[in-house]
């Protein structure tokens, strides 16, 4: 298979499985108790019969679900329009924009510190397997990953407010709310510290753990033996021959750990009240508001499948087998 | 019959001969054991009931009673013993983490064996599906399929709910290792010679097949368990637990809702939290060191030094 045909592939892949989450998408909605007409107007709008009866035949509600109602509806997603959130009475496209930046901030900077730390502690660890630093550092690991993120996210949270003084929640102080964000750089930070400190934590030890059995499975290859046997130090060895070969499953579980980040952000923001998706899409849930749900279900589901596409296609600039093959 | 029930027999303690020197192993295993028993003993454990309301003299509750007022773990914000609720929320957390962990085990077995066995179009589907299910964010999915089943009226508990959407949803693993390991056992000579004396494929399947992959499927189940009990706590914690059965996640939900940070009230939130690690710890070292006996991939590199000892028995695993 040549690389385009590979990449024809996966895109076609991507595609399947976008259109598996709108269908998805687009069931659950159907599946709930009470009028669709609710979901489009709000659940305590009151309306006459008449009104109700002319929306259902605006809305195309009087046509079958399938396939009539289903391609309107795919219309109007592709148009960006995701209804209007029954409790913030806004369109929800709008709503997720105006948090779509604080989330990938916070994402952001919590993966690529813990992409640097894991990836240089993972390293070390495999080359000095068994040593006490190994031992220690997939002990921690494996606490790490036995922790729910909230909890971890609970505990910071109140060592971090009670000893250090760091704000309990929000993006900003109240009196810094509303101005442009590098306006108010240093308050920002504070406020930044404790939740991409939780998530550097939990995600740290995931990528020490990959990038351990990684580069131990790459060191257990035969071409190390040679390289050894050449008389190569163990320096040159790791860094000319294992961590190039070892890095490359770290570019495939960045991506596939996108939507795991994605879960984190959800507890993490929850838990800081860190104003982004992940605190939208629990007030959503706390507050049955469906269509706010389903949008943002519909947002993160689609960035994490469009992000992994992408990292396939950088794997196969990456590795020269995946073109060969 | 005999036979082969002694060959069983003595594998079982060969296993055990190694694994109880494997200190990771057996510290999962206490782990694990430990939870359990807790979770059975429960009633034994305290004098109260979770929702027994603990009050002072003048018959007032005590609310955010600290563990030096009122043992051993305190009160939480309606005055409930926290020991009391730990020890009754290890039966909500154990059993719906295992039951979901079964019901992923075996999904993804049977898939897994089907796909790998028989092959063509269903392993193609098998797998795309698989391929979809890993790159849709999991948590957002669930949030997302728990909400709406609990908003349809079924007449199920929410633990059901709760149990039946972690395993319908993380079987996928399973089938893929099961898929790989049916696929390269399904090559081997003996199955060849069960073939060509024409036994059947079901005979093949559970006489030749199953016994290959089991001990790795129980391995993996382990490791499963453990993400089954962290996802349960997370959903419970985001309000999607059951209010009249909580279990750790739920305690944690309410513990922050109900300002235990803010109170200072550290007994309230975190022995919940130890209890989830707890659990999850001893499934996460339990499968790992299950998974590496029965993995010789696993075993060494080459830049390890010439003090590489390969344990002959550990071979055999």
């Amino acid at each position: 298979m040549s690389r385009r045909d590979y990449l024809l592939r996966k895109f076609l892949f991507s595609l399947l499985t976008i259109f598996v989450v709108l269908v998805i998408n687009f069931m659950l909605f159907r599946v709930l108790p009470g009028d669709p007409v609710r979901s489009v107007i709000g659940r305590n709008v009151r309306i006459s019969a008449e009104m109700q009866a002319s929306l259902r035949e605006q809305f195309g509600l009087d046509k079958p679900v399938f396939p009539d109602q289903f391609f309107a509806t795919l219309q109007q997603w592709a148009g960006g329009n995701l209804g209007v959130s029954w409790s913030l009475r806004q369109p929800v496209a709008e709503v997720l924009m105006s948090k779509l930046g604080n989330t990938l901030l916070l994402i952001g900077l919590g993966q690529v510190l813990s992409i640097v730390f894991g990836v240089a502690l993972g390293l070390f660890a495999g080359w000095k397997r068994k040593t006490s630093f190994d031992v220690g550092s997939l002990t921690f690991s494996l606490i790490a990953w036995a922790t729910p993120t909230f909890w971890l996210g609970i505990i910071l949270l109140a060592a971090g407010s009670t000893w250090l003084g760091l704000p309990t929640g929000g993006i900003v102080s109240p009196q810094n709310v509303g101005k442009p964000l590098y306006t108010v750089l240093p308050d920002l930070a504070r406020h930044l510290v404790l939740p991409t400190l939780t998530m550097t934590i939990l995600y740290l030890g995931e990528y020490m753990l990959i990038m351990r059995s990684s580069i131990l499975e790459v060191l257990s290859e035969d071409y190390i033996l040679t390289a050894k046997a050449k008389g190569m130090s163990h320096w040159q060895v790791l860094w000319r021959h294992g961590l190039k070969n070892a890095m490359l499953p770290i570019v495939t579980m960045i991506a596939l750990n996108l939507g795991f980040t994605v879960s984190g952000a959800i507890y993490i923001e929850t838990v800081f009240s860190y104003d982004g998706l992940g605190k939208l899409f629990h007030t959503a849930l706390v507050r049955q508001d469906y269509p706010l749900l389903q949008g943002a279900f519909l947002l993160l589901a689609v960035s994490v499948i469009v992000a992994n596409m992408l990292a396939d296609i950088l794997y196969t600039t990456l590795d020269p087998r995946v073109k060969a093959n | 019959m005999n036979e082969s029930w002694l060959l069983f027999k003595r594998s079982l303690s060969d296993f055990w001969r190694i694994f109880r020197r494997n200190r990771m192993g057996m510290t999962g295993a206490v782990l694990v054991l430990a939870a359990v028993m807790v979770a059975v003993i429960a009633p034994a454990l305290s004098p109260y009931t979770p929702a027994t309301v603990i009050r002072d003299e003048a018959g007032r509750g005590l609310t955010f009673a600290p563990p030096s007022v009122h043992g051993p773990l305190g009160t939480d914000d309606a005055g409930r013993d926290v020991w009391t609720q730990l020890v009754y929320g290890a039966r909500i957390s154990l059993t719906v983490g295992f039951m979901a962990g079964f019901i992923a085990m075996f999904v993804g077995s049977l898939l897994g064996i089907l796909a790998g066995y028989f092959g063509g179009w269903l392993d193609n589907l098998l797998m795309r599906v698989t391929d979809v299910l890993l790159v849709i964010p999991d948590l957002p999915l669930m949030l997302v399929l728990v909400a709406t089943l609990r908003q349809m009226e079924l007449k199920v508990s929410p633990l059901t709910v709760l149990i039946l959407v972690i395993g319908l949803l993380y079987w996928t693993s399973t089938a893929r290792l099961v898929r790989s390991q049916v696929l390269s056992i399904k090559e081997r000579q003996f199955v060849a010679r069960a073939r060509a004396i024409g036994a059947g494929h079901f005979h093949i399947i559970r006489k030749h097949i199953l016994p290959q992959i089991m001990p790795l499927i129980v391995a993996n189940t382990v490791l499963i368990l453990s993400t089954a009990i962290l996802i349960e706590s997370g959903l419970a914690f985001l309000g999607l637990g059951d209010p009249t059965q909580p279990s750790w996640g739920t305690m944690l939900n309410f513990a922050f809702d109900r300002n235990a940070i803010s109170n200072g009230a550290w007994w309230f939130y975190l022995p919940p939290g130890l209890a989830i690690v707890w659990v999850s710890l001893g499934c996460v070292l339990l499968g790992n060191v299950l998974e590496e006996m029965l993995n010789p991939r696993l075993m060494g590199h080459h830049l390890e030094g010439e003090a590489r000892v390969v344990k002959t028995e550990a071979g055999r695993g």
